[in-house]
């Protein structure tokens, strides 16, 4: 068994263990966490597939920024687990039946002939003056597929616009400042100068 | 050495591993939103492992757009969770039967 393999079962334990406890852990904030546990090993077994951008952008943009975000709900909502439990047991067999079929079908697929090592001869390592793994997807985004950027860029922003005009709301109890009228007020309007006779010294 | 086979098997068991957690959390729809993540991230591993073996980079491409599309997928669905929560003051799937006739 060579370095690279065990690396490679490593991490995978690693990874089914935690998204199994992912899936089944009570509190949702422990949930969160093998989450990004799970997406934090997944990173590491795409830099052995050379896929070494993608992996970076997993653990920035997943465990940096989405998982962040989950987090923030889960704290924020303060939900009782207790009845969100409730037919976790009564599901158990569907579930498994269902996800083992689902299993057993798969892997008999992916270990037919068409998948076979012969078929997919690992690639050799690539030189030191070949080009990077950031090079080969920026030139590949930047020339053929830049429509389809542009239009990743079009998603977020949307994405943008839904989230802030889903959560934003006008409370009427709180008390806003309006900074035009603060900067609009002249002395006049604040300000009473009284004349009224000085006191005289006895 | 590393076959393709072990990627697509390792996708294929965190795939089934997210079926199952929806069938089990299904009262829970952050458990639910979790589980969707976990099955886009199994997708996108067999597209790197592809993309790999076949020396093609389009594969990679693809899961660019995933990992964006999933981003916007889970900041609105987090944006609706909140409203929802804030409406009806629970988030259990049960309890959403409004629209029932």
């Amino acid at each position: 068994m060579t370095f690279e393999l065990f690396v490679f079962y490593l991490f995978s334990a690693i990874m089914i263990f935690s998204a199994a406890r992912v899936i089944t852990v009570r509190n949702p904030v422990h949930a969160a966490m093998f989450l990004v546990l799970t997406f934090f090993t997944c990173a590491a077994i795409w830099l052995l597939l050379e896929a070494e951008f993608l992996a970076i952008t997993l653990v920035l943009v997943y465990v940096g920024a989405v998982m962040v975000l989950f987090l923030f709900v889960v704290m924020m909502l303060d939900v009782n687990v207790a009845p969100l439990r409730e037919g976790f047991v009564k599901y158990l067999p569907v579930g498994i039946l269902v996800g083992v079929v689902m299993l057993v079908e798969m892997v008999f697929l992916i270990t037919q002939r068409y998948f076979k090592a012969e078929q997919f001869p690992i690639p050799e390592r690539g030189t030191a003056e070949a080009m990077s793994n950031t090079e080969m997807l920026g030139r590949l985004l930047y020339s053929e597929y830049l429509f389809q950027f542009e239009i990743a860029a079009i998603i977020l922003l949307v994405a943008i616009v839904a989230a802030i005009a889903l959560t934003m709301r006008r409370r009427p109890e709180t008390k806003y400042q309006t900074p035009s009228q603060q900067v609009e007020v002249r002395k006049q309007d604040r300000l009473r100068v009284v004349q009224m006779p000085s006191e005289k010294r006895t | 050495m590393i076959t393709l086979s072990h990627y697509l098997a390792l996708g294929a068991i965190l795939f089934c591993l997210s079926v199952v957690g929806i069938f089990l959390n299904r009262k829970n729809v952050i458990i639910l939103l979790m589980s969707i993540e976990l099955m886009l991230l199994s997708v996108n591993m067999n597209f790197v492992a592809f993309s790999y073996f076949l020396g093609d980079g389009a594969g990679q491409i693809f899961v660019f757009f995933i990992l964006t599309v999933a981003a916007a997928e889970a900041a609105i669905g987090l944006a609706i969770l909140v409203v929802l929560f804030r409406n009806r003051s629970t988030i259990n799937v049960a309890d959403l039967d409004a629209l029932k006739g």
